[in-house]
Parts: structure tokens; C-alpha cells; sequence
């Protein structure tokens, strides 16, 4: 920003640069971005402002604060002008008395002190409003975005696994922390902000109008200055802010395909190709910045500008009034404080628009996520299995992510408790479908499927899920102790259980070697310990669980092939007893199912024992064979004594 | 971060035309004042009418100068922080592109994009904040205390009073509310944190029905956030008023004082009207270098992460004379000898004493268990690292001789994360070969198996590539990634556990492509599965960093027990024979 305008400073000049919640850029910042526009403007309006409704004694006190801080500061000019007044008008007459040699008075002493102590006291009370204001603001603010997120968290715990499918991390993320964000600095700052702007903007418009109209007037004839101003530039740099934040989004994505690949970059030579683009980018990414910079920088050099021409108007035409005796020295001078609180108000007017409007729109995406569909509530009489035994099956069951695409049609089967069925397929084949459908993740389309001979559905949801034990693929620990994610598994096991469990896992053996041992706090990506690491420790989290129904999820294909031979020792013992459902390539778990699943392309092409699907010579067979191919497949003896 | 601004030095004329803008600008708006006070006492109390209005057209142009000057001065200093954010990135990423895996490693990915992108554009801003503003403040400061001397002497007392004030009020709030907003961002980054797991473990954390617990994590992490923002925001709330107060009270002080200089008969009524206005403007820019407090810390350490990863220095360098090898097919290419390597403060050497040689028209195959040393000992041919002792050579000369260059263009490397780049199938493809032709990718791709699903791709070749590969399934990847090694023709294939992602069928078939197109190449397959390296001509058996064996997969079953262990826990006894 440039230089503050002569006079006193406006009384908004100095906001703090940066907006609470670090979000960097500030009220400035945010000068001639291209506001988002919300596509239900007052539906959104209205449904954040009830959620403030819990605060409205608080917001109200607020609202009345600032109101009346503002007054206050806007009454002061005028009080000031009045002494300065009196001091003229005394040294004048002074100056026609020594020019008439009649006796020299001195100042009105009295007088000017009564003004200094009135002003005293609306500075300070002033002061003492807006601290206040402030201060309460802080409460409401972050009070109404905690119960905002909160609200989204325990959606977000209602929403069925669909919704998560089908949207990735970030943008669900970018709802809870930069939506959110938005909101709270928006409360905590532009509201009052723009309440006091408008107070201030009609508040000094009267104040003048009460000293001179038509010194007023004059003075307003730059108003339309400022619209023109600020609107001929928001235009702009808009056009150059979206060129700005077009390279950057370029020049990121390079950046993180470079340095991802950074493997691929340097074994294949590509290094001075990548730094080529890198600066083509890069270039481009200056052109637009610093257009985007400079138009946006000019606007406080033009305001300024506007205000400076208001003062030179106000100078001389006032000092031409005062000389006719129409107004005096210190409404010139208070003039030129009204003239001077105008220019910030209104930059910020301007600029509040669009911050309000980005937040509307912030508003109505965290709105649309608390109206997305949840999942089927419970029924209030939903079974709870206190012994399961692990029967499933299926019946007739039908289901389809989309509605064209029809997965699985009429499945029926029928798995004993302790059986174990074995899932096998290309990769990619979908085989995570069943798992959402045996735990409920997502609902069926036709048919039902039981455990125990109840239907899932007339169970608590989380008492099916407890059923299960799984160990997925993408393996999952979060941010904690190792101790914390094996005890994950069953929130009332004792220290000994845990290691038990991690025993049996054999992950013990490295735990124990780690600096913190199971007090090892696993890091964000829980890189600090290996991917097959990561796995024993959620299979030693399984093992504690205790299911009486087990899905691995190709759970070992990322330990090593000695450690694997221990864990499926393990492994055959957790699921001696328990009905298992396994994804796995390996072929003696395949052999050795009571049922296989054969999946391709997400649905279920066939389905019964090894034996079975070898005689029907299908895709199964097809797949069996292949496996042990050395080149040539036509060449290739079906190895039979393998198989009787 | 003062050392990055070496980076500001093409700029210096720049700079420097822009500060002497600034000082004119901020001239011109001190001057006002002045002008205002000669109308009042010259032409007010003279009741000069023309006085009044032939200064106040002096006014008028020196507000257009002033305006002129400052948006020349922000045209400048616009295009001098924004060409100092792109050199300061040109230079990162150069450096970056330079790293060895070590280097690269040692930072992570993600932190050097994050530094590479947000951190500089965290720098750029405050740059240009600075170069707005804090070139102005001091100026406009000392200027104002010059003209606020010049008006009157003995009322700048005022003056030395209300500046320690308002330092001390600015100096104080910064202290306590500064570390409350560097927690700040700390808390936030722990409720995402915990946002973030609760979305990636979704699956987890209902399957185990905790998601009160999980909810109980994010409501403890996000009334931190709330109780941490109210106690930040109630002291920055403190701060604004009490500036404010302290100006205002100067205001009055003056007047006051001021009043008792008049009647005195030291001074004039515009001077005093002048003063109150220089008081004013000195104290905004204290105001206006208050801001820096909050602004420069989170841009130094912006700046201190740019700087870690422009001193480190690359590792492996290039050698000063460098070996140019001759390629001869009765050498052999790839050759370890007695090679020993240790990662970076680890205890044990993750490859101990390896020797062996691989030449033309040859698979060699290493398998062992994960942490074995595998993917670690085929990076050492592509001189991802450096040995610690003995040596590996390629094509008879010590990698360490060559140029990178020159030594990478005789590898094609096949990682086990696939990795694609944005963009179509065919650049990915040409990633290695620039001057392929259309015809060479076909054919790599029809080897890799990749040729089918390209043509079902609605461009063909040109069909896009999204970042990370992601519109593809992994077994989609793998098969492109190995296309795009083929079209290379390199002496030496590197395939890195390459084939895990593909079914059975697609694996037999892709080995089965190669082999015709790897007749004159050194093949060297890492692998897991037995079944993939039983017909190697020669397999290295890899424990703990060191060779257990070496040799065809029958001598093997005889000699090696690690081997024969491996070989049990995947194949029955039957497919063994």
C-alpha cells in the first residue's frame, strides 16, 4: 500500500495486516480477486446467520459497540475543529486589536480544555467500545465455526461410504479447513468491519452536511471517483488474478510430477527437459504476477490520489469560505478528518462485497456436504449378536455402483461358520465390493444377505462391523503409538493382550527394536517404520480384534516371502475356527477354500470349489494355468497332477 | 531470508529507481501540511483569495506527482518481486533436479514441492509488501519528524512522549499474540491431521466401530483450534484501540500544547493544524512497520527451508575427466565388484560384498526378502547412489567415471511404484526417447500389452494422462511404464519387482513379448514370485544385504537353502519339480 493520506488516519486505516486464522493476504489482499459467486445467495445467507442465532445476545452487543465506537470517533473531528476555532479567532482579533492598539486577549484557556477533557473522553470510551466489540467478536467467531465443524465431523461419521468413494480427500478437506477458515475470518473481522464502514460512511456524510452543505457536496463529487476507480480495477485484476492462479495451478502440478518421478526423471536423462518446462512455466507465472501485483497495488496510489484531490477542494474552496466568513478555520480543518475517515470505509465497502460473497459461496459447499444423503438410520430394534458364529449367505443378491452397470446379479451362496472362501481375480477385478457389502458399506440392491440367519439390515450397524475382523490392503495407522494402534482393534484390551497380539503378528520382534519400543509414536505417513512394518502391525491389530468373521485383503503380498511364510502360520491359526474371506494370489489358500469367488471387472463371473471351477474349464482355469507359464502359452501342459 | 535477496540483485536499478520514487511521493504528501498551513496563516488570516487558490494549484500537481511517482513506484517493485520469486523458484528447482536420491530422500517429496511452490510464494508476497511499504514507513517517519521539527521545535517533545507509547503498546501485544499465532497453525495442522485419517481409515474406523472415538479425537483437536483463536484474536483485539487511543490522545496533546505555543506568540494557528497532521503521519508508519512483525517471521522460515535446499549439495557429481565406455559384446555389461553400501546413518550396510556379472543377451534375476538389499542394489547401476567400497561397472568402466548422462542412456529402469506424467500416453511413452516415431511406440506397447487398452482409450496415443497416472488401473501403469522402457532400446533393462501389479496371464505375456526384444540386451529383474525368475540364466539370491547364492534355479534347489526356503513357501512340491 502506499502512504497514508495527510490528516488525521482514517480511523480504519491500520486493521492488522494478516486475518486471524493465518490465511495470510488480509482485507487488502483480497482487493480485485475474483469472487466466487454462490448460486443460492440468500438461502445461504440466511442459514449461516442461523447459525449465530445461539449468539445473538452476544452479536447484538457487538453490533451496538461498534456502533457506537464509531459514533464517537466521528464526533471528535468537529469537537477539535471548535478549538481550533477559538485559537483563530482569537489570534486574529489579537492581531486587528495590536493594529488598533487596543489591549491583546489571551487564549480562551477554559474553553479549549473543556474541549481537550471532552475529547479525552470520547477517545477513550471509543477505545474501550471497540476493544470490547473486538473481543466479543473473538468468542462468537470461533464459537459458531467450532459448532460449524463439529456439525460437518459428525456428518461426515453419517454419510455413507459411496460418498467418500466418490470424491477424493482433498476435496472434502478443502471443506472442513479452507471453507470453514473463510467463514471464521469473515466473522471475526468483515462484519464488524462493514458495520462500522457504513456507520462511519453515513455518520461523516451527516457530520459534514451539519458543517457546510455545500463544502458537502463538493466533497461528494468524489465518491463516484472512487466506484469508477475501484471498479475499473477490480475488473483487471481480476482478469490478471485468474491468469496468476491459472500458471500457479500449471507450474504445481509440473512440480509435483517432477518431483514424484524424481526416480523416472534421473534414470531416463529428463532433467534439463523437465528444467525447460519448469522455466517456460515459470515465465509465464512472472508475465501474469506481476500484472496481477501492480494492478492491484495501483488502487491505494489512485485512492489516495482521490483523497489528496478532496483535501486540495476542501483547502481552497474552505479557505475561501472561511475568508467570507461562511465557515470557520476549524470546520476546515474538520472537514478535512471527515474527508480523509472516507477513503478507507469505502475501499473497504468495496472490497467486504467480495469477501462476503466468497464466503456465501464457501458457506453453501459446507452446506451441500451437511445435506448430502446419510446413510439408512438404524432401526430402533436393530439386533445386536452377542455370540456370533460366522454363518453367511447370500441371497439373490443383486448390486451396481451405477445404475447401468450392474455388478452382481442373483449371487447366491452359502458359507458355513469356519469355512473359508476364497476371492480371486485380475487386480482391479472390484474385489472390495464385497467387503462394502458384507459390512454394510454400502446397501444391496436386491436379495439380502445374513449372518447368523439375520439380515444384515435389521442389524446395529456397528455390531455387524464388530463381526468382522479386516486387514485391507491399504493399511491403515493413524497418528499415535504403535501400542495405541494395535489396542485400535479392542478398546478394553490390557497391556498384555497386546503384545500377545503383536506376538502373533511377529511384529513384536521390531516393535521391541524401535527407540520407544510400542511407546513409538508412528508418524504422519507412519513412514517411519517399512510398509511390511505397517502391515504386521495391522494384522497384530486384527488378531486382537478377535472377529468371528475374517477378511484379508491380500494382506502379506508386501512382507517379504520368509517373514510371509510366519505371518500365514499365524494367519492359518487366527482363521482355524472363523469363516474367512480372502483376497489373495496365493494359490494354496485358494486350493484349499471351501468356496471361491472368481471376480472380473467388479463382478462375479463364477463362483464354487477349486475342483469345480478347473472342470468347467472357464475363466478360473484360464487363470490357474497361466500362472505357471514360463514364456509361451501355447506351448503349456495343463500341470493335471497338480491338481487330483 | 536476507541471504535469499542476493536473488533481488538483477533488480538493484529497479530498486533503487523505486525507492527514489517513494522518497518523492512521500515528499509530496509530507509537503501538503505545509501548503495547508501557509493557507491558513498567509491566505486565510490575510483573507488573500488568490494566495488560496494559486497554492492550492501548486497542491493539485504536487498530488498528481505524488501519485505519478507511486504507482511507478509499484510498478516497479511489482516486477522486481515477482521476477525475484521466479529466479528464487528457476533456482530451486534446478537444484532439486540436480539431487541424488540421498538428497532427495532426505528431504521427502512433499516437503521440497512445498517448498518449491508455497514457500516461495510466501517470500514473494512479503517481499513486495516490503518493498511497498516498509521502504515508505521509515521514510515517511523521519520525513514527518523533520517537518513536525520544522513547524515547530518544542511541540515535537509531544512527540518523544507518544512514539515510546506507542512501540511499547505494539511491542508488547506482538509478544504475547505472535506465539499464540504460530500455535496456531500448529493446531490447525493437527485437525487436519486428524481430519485427514478419519477420511483415509474410513473404512478401518467403522469396520472397528470407533467412530465416537474418532469423533472424540477431532472434537478435542478442534476445540483447541477455537479456544487458541478466541485467546489470539482477544489480544489482537487490544491492540487496534489502544494504537488508536494513543494517536488520538497525541492528537489532543498537541492541541493543547499547541494552544499554549500560540498564545505565547512562537506560533502560528496552520502550523499547529500542520503538526497535528505530521504527528499523525509519523505515528501511521509505525503502525504501517508494525505489521512486519506478524508478516517476516512466517516469511523467514518460508525463507529458512529455501535456503536448507539451495546449500545442499548434490553427492553424486559428475567426474571432471570423464570415461566415455566403449559398448563390446564380449564384455560383460554390468558388473559388481566386491560393491558394498550403507545408507546414511545406518548401522548395518544395506549391500555387503557383492560380486557378480551380468552381460549381453542374459536375465539375471534377484530375489530375496523385503529389506534384502534388491531394489537398492539395481539403483547402484544407474548410479542412483554411490558405493561405499568395490565398484560397479558398466561396460567395463567404473560408473563413478562416466557421465550420468551418459551412463543413464544405456539403462532403461522399470521402478516398482509406477510412475506416469501428466500429459498424453505418447509423451509418457517418449519419455525416454524423444525422437521415437509413432511405430516404435505401437510396438512397445503391443510387447507390453498396453497396445489394446491404448486403443480402447478414446485418443489412442493421445489420450490424456492425468496427474500421477491416476485415470489408469496399476496393472495399466505398469504395462505403460514398461512400454516406455522398451521404446528406449537400451543396453541394460532394469525391471524392479515390475510385474506385481499384473495378473498371471498378463505377466507370462509380457515376459514372453520381451524376450525377442531384450536378444542383445542385459536383462536384470528384480522379483518376488518364484515363478517370474525360474528360467532366468542366472539368479542372485539376495539375504540381508548379502549374496546367498548364485546361479540357475536347478543348482540352486541344490545349493541354497534361503533359495529353496523361498521357493517352498509359494510352489507346492509338485510345481518345484
Amino acid at each position: 500500500m502506499s502512504a497514508p493520506a495527510p490528516g488525521a488516519p482514517p480511523r480504519h486505516a491500520a486493521q492488522p495486516p494478516n486475518r486471524p486464522g493465518m490465511m495470510g493476504g488480509g482485507a487488502w489482499g483480497a482487493m480485485g480477486r475474483p469472487a466466487e459467486k454462490a448460486r443460492d445467495f440468500r438461502g445461504t445467507l440466511f442459514r449461516l446467520v442461523r447459525y449465530l442465532r445461539p449468539q445473538i445476545r452476544q452479536l447484538a452487543v457487538v453490533f451496538i459497540f461498534a456502533i457506537v465506537g464509531t459514533l464517537f470517533t466521528i464526533l471528535a473531528p468537529k469537537i477539535l475543529g471548535q478549538a481550533t476555532t477559538s485559537i483563530f479567532n482569537t489570534v486574529i482579533g489579537n492581531l486587528v486589536a495590536i493594529h488598533q492598539h487596543r489591549p491583546t486577549h489571551s487564549l480562551d484557556f477554559g474553553f479549549i480544555g473543556h474541549i481537550a477533557l471532552i475529547l479525552i473522553v470520547l477517545y477513550v470510551t471509543s477505545a474501550a467500545f471497540s476493544y470490547l466489540q473486538q473481543y466479543i467478536m473473538a468468542g462468537v467467531a470461533q464459537k459458531t465455526v467450532y459448532a460449524l465443524r463439529r456439525d460437518v465431523d459428525a456428518k461426515l461419521t453419517r454419510l455413507p461410504l459411496k460418498f467418500f468413494d466418490a470424491r477424493t480427500h482433498g476435496e472434502i478437506l478443502s471443506r472442513v479447513t479452507n471453507d470453514v477458515d473463510n467463514i471464521a475470518t469473515t466473522l471475526q473481522q468483515s462484519m464488524t468491519q462493514l458495520i462500522t464502514s457504513i456507520v462511519t460512511i453515513v455518520g461523516v456524510i451527516i457530520m459534514m452536511l451539519t458543517i457546510s452543505p455545500l463544502l458537502t457536496v463538493i466533497v461528494l463529487v468524489t465518491l463516484p471517483l472512487y466506484g469508477f476507480v475501484t471498479g475499473m480495477v477490480a475488473k483487471r485484476s481480476q482478469r490478471y488474478f485468474a491468469d496468476q492462479q491459472r500458471e500457479l495451478g500449471q507450474l504445481n502440478g509440473h512440480v509435483e510430477d517432477m518431483f514424484t518421478g524424481h526416480t523416472i526423471v534421473k534414470a531416463f536423462g529428463h532433467e534439463d527437459r523437465s528444467i525447460r518446462q519448469f522455466d517456460d512455466i515459470n515465465g509465464r507465472l512472472y508475465e501474469a504476477a506481476w500484472r496481477a501485483q501492480f494492478v492491484s497495488g495501483v488502487i491505494m496510489p489512485l485512492m489516495n490520489f482521490i483523497s489528496n484531490l478532496g483535501y486540495v477542494i476542501i483547502a481552497v474552496i474552505g479557505g475561501i469560505f472561511v475568508t467570507q466568513g461562511r465557515i470557520t478555520v476549524g470546520d476546515v480543518q474538520a472537514f478535512i478528518q471527515y474527508s480523509q475517515q472516507f477513503t478507507w470505509p469505502i475501499v473497504q465497502t468495496a472490497n467486504i462485497a467480495n469477501i462476503i460473497q466468497s464466503t456465501i459461496a464457501s458457506a453453501e459447499r459446507v452446506f451441500e456436504l451437511l445435506d448430502e444423503p446419510e446413510e439408512i438410520p438404524e432401526a430402533s430394534d436393530a439386533i445386536v449378536l452377542s455370540a456370533p458364529r460366522g454363518d453367511v449367505a447370500l441371497e439373490h443378491v443383486g448390486f451396481s455402483y451405477v445404475p447401468d452397470a450392474p455388478l452382481i446379479e442373483d449371487l447366491t451362496i452359502d458359507i458355513r461358520e469356519g469355512q473359508t472362501v476364497a476371492i480371486v481375480g485380475p487386480t482391479g477385478a472390484g474385489k472390495t465390493t464385497l467387503v462394502n457389502l458384507l459390512m454394510r458399506f454400502y446397501e444391496i440392491d436386491r436379495g439380502r444377505i445374513t449372518v447368523d440367519g439375520a439380515d444384515i439390515r435389521t442389524m446395529k450397524r456397528g455390531s455387524l462391523r464388530s463381526i468382522f475382523g479386516m486387514v485391507l490392503q491399504d493399511t491403515w495407522l493413524f497418528n499415535g503409538t504403535i501400542h495405541d494402534n494395535i489396542a485400535y482393534g479392542r478398546e478394553d484390551a490390557t497391556e498384555e493382550e497386546i503384545v500377545h497380539a503383536a506376538q502373533a503378528a511377529h511384529a513384536d520382534h521390531f516393535i521391541r527394536t524401535l527407540p520407544d519400543g510400542y511407546d513409538t509414536v508412528l508418524n504422519e505417513e507412519a513412514s517411519n517404520i517399512s510398509q511390511g512394518q505397517r502391515q504386521l502391525l495391522t494384522i497384530a491389530r486384527a488378531i486382537l480384534a478377535d472377529p468371528a468373521i475374517l477378511i484379508l485383503d491380500e494382506a502379506t503380498s508386501n512382507v517379504d516371502s520368509r517373514t510371509e511364510v510366519l505371518i500365514q502360520q499365524a494367519m492359518t491359526r487366527l482363521m482355524h475356527g472363523r469363516t474367512s474371506f480372502v483376497i489373495a494370489h496365493r494359490l494354496s489358500t485358494i486350493r484349499d477354500a471351501e468356496t471361491i469367488l472368481v471376480m472380473n471387472k467388479g463382478s462375479i463371473v463364477e463362483h464354487g470349489s477349486h475342483q469345480d471351477l478347473l472342470a468347467a474349464r472357464g475363466f478360473y482355469a484360464d487363470l490357474y494355468y497361466s500362472q505357471f507359464t514360463g514364456a509361451d502359452l501355447d506351448e503349456m501342459e495343463p500341470p493335471l497332477a497338480a491338481i487330483s | 531470508m536476507i541471504r535469499l535477496y542476493r536473488f533481488l540483485k538483477p533488480f538493484s536499478v529497479a530498486l533503487l529507481v523505486s525507492v527514489v520514487l517513494i522518497f518523492g511521493q512521500t515528499i509530496s504528501q509530507l509537503y501538503l501540511p505545509t501548503l495547508m498551513a501557509d493557507i491558513v496563516d498567509n491566505g486565510i488570516a490575510r483573507k488573500n483569495v488568490g494566495y488560496i487558490v494559486s497554492t492550492g494549484e501548486v497542491m493539485l500537481l504536487i498530488t498528481i506527482g505524488g501519485m505519478v511517482a507511486s504507482v511507478a513506484a509499484t510498478f516497479l517493485s511489482s516486477r522486481a518481486a515477482s521476477g525475484f520469486g521466479r529466479d528464487v523458484r528457476a533456482r530451486l528447482f534446478a537444484r532439486v533436479e540436480t539431487f541424488s536420491l540421498h538428497e532427495f530422500d532426505r528431504f521427502g517429496t512433499a516437503t521440497l514441492i512445498t517448498r518449491t511452490t508455497n514457500d516461495v510464494t510466501q517470500v514473494q508476497m512479503v517481499t513486495l509488501v516490503i518493498l511497498r511499504m516498509m521502504v515508505a514507513a521509515p521514510i515517511m517517519a523521519i520525513g514527518g519528524i523533520v517537518m513536525a521539527y520544522r513547524q515547530d521545535r518544542p511541540l515535537t517533545l509531544v512527540l518523544a512522549v507518544a512514539i515510546p507509547v506507542l512501540v511499547v503498546a505494539i511491542v508488547l501485544t506482538a509478544r504475547a499474540a505472535i506465539p499464540l499465532f504460530g500455535l496456531m497453525q500448529s493446531k490447525l495442522d493437527r485437525l487436519n491431521l486428524v481430519m485427514r485419517e478419519g477420511l483415509t481409515g474410513i473404512r478401518v474406523i467403522r469396520a472397528f466401530n470407533r467412530v465416537t472415538y474418532q469423533t472424540h479425537r477431532f472434537d478435542e483437536a478442534n476445540a483447541d483450534v477455537a479456544d487458541n483463536a478466541i485467546r489470539a484474536n482477544r489480544i489482537v483485539a487490544f491492540l487496534m484501540p489502544v494504537l488508536m487511543l494513543v494517536m488520538n490522545l497525541t492528537s489532543v496533546a498537541i492541541l493543547w500544547f499547541g494552544a499554549v505555543r500560540i498564545n505565547s506568540g512562537g506560533m502560528q494557528v496552520g502550523s499547529l493544524i500542520a503538526f497535528t497532521q505530521y504527528a499523525m503521519q509519523i505515528m501511521f508508519s509505525f503502525l504501517m512497520v508494525s505489521m512486519l512483525f506478524v508478516m517476516v517471521p512466517r516469511a523467514a522460515a518460508s525463507a529458512r527451508r529455501i535456503n536448507e535446499v539451495l546449500d545442499t549439495e548434490p553427492e553424486i557429481l559428475d567426474p571432471d575427466s570423464p570415461t566415455e565406455p566403449v559398448r563390446e559384446s564380449s564384455r560383460y555389461t554390468v558388473e559388481f565388484r566386491d560393491a558394498t553400501f550403507s545408507y546414511p546413518g545406518a548401522e548395518q550396510p544395506a549391500l555387503s560384498h557383492i560380486s557378480f556379472s551380468a552381460g549381453p543377451g542374459e536375465v539375471t534375476a534377484i530375489i530375496g526378502g523385503t529389506g534384502a538389499g534388491k531394489s537398492t542394489l539395481v539403483k547402484l547401476i544407474a548410479r542412483f547412489y554411490d558405493v561405499d567400497s568395490g565398484a560397479v561397472l558398466v561396460d567395463g568402466v567404473d560408473v563413478r567415471d562416466m557421465l550420468q548422462q551418459s551412463l543413464r542412456s544405456r539403462i532403461s529402469y522399470v521402478p516398482q511404484q509406477t510412475v506416469l506424467f501428466s500429459g498424453t500416453i505418447g509423451d509418457n511413452l517418449r519419455f525416454g526417447d524423444q525422437s521415437a516415431e509413432d511405430d516404435d511406440l505401437t510396438r512397445a506397447a503391443e510387447v507390453a500389452q498396453a497396445a489394446q487398452f491404448i486403443q480402447e482409450s478414446p485418443g489412442g496415443l493421445d489420450s490424456s494422462v492425468a496427474q500421477g497416472g491416476n485415470n489408469f488401473s496399476g496393472g495399466q501403469k505398469q504395462r505403460l511404464s514398461i512400454a516406455r522402457a522398451i521404446v528406449r532400446k537400451p543396453e541394460i533393462y532394469i525391471f524392479d519387482d515390475s510385474f506385481s501389479a499384473l495378473d498371471f496371464k498378463t505377466d507370462a505375456r509380457v515376459r514372453a513379448g520381451l524376450k525377442p526384444v531384450t536378444t542383445a540386451s542385459t536383462v536384470l529383474i528384480v522379483a518376488q514370485r518364484v515363478a517370474t525368475v525360474m528360467d532366468a540364466d542366472r539368479i542372485v539370491v539376495l539375504d540381508e544385504g548379502q549374496v546367498a547364492g548364485i546361479g540357475t534355479h536347478r543348482d540352486l534347489m541344490l545349493t541354497c537353502g534361503v533359495y529353496r526356503e523361498i521357493v517352498a513357501s509359494q510352489l507346492s512340491a509338485e510345481e518345484v519339480a
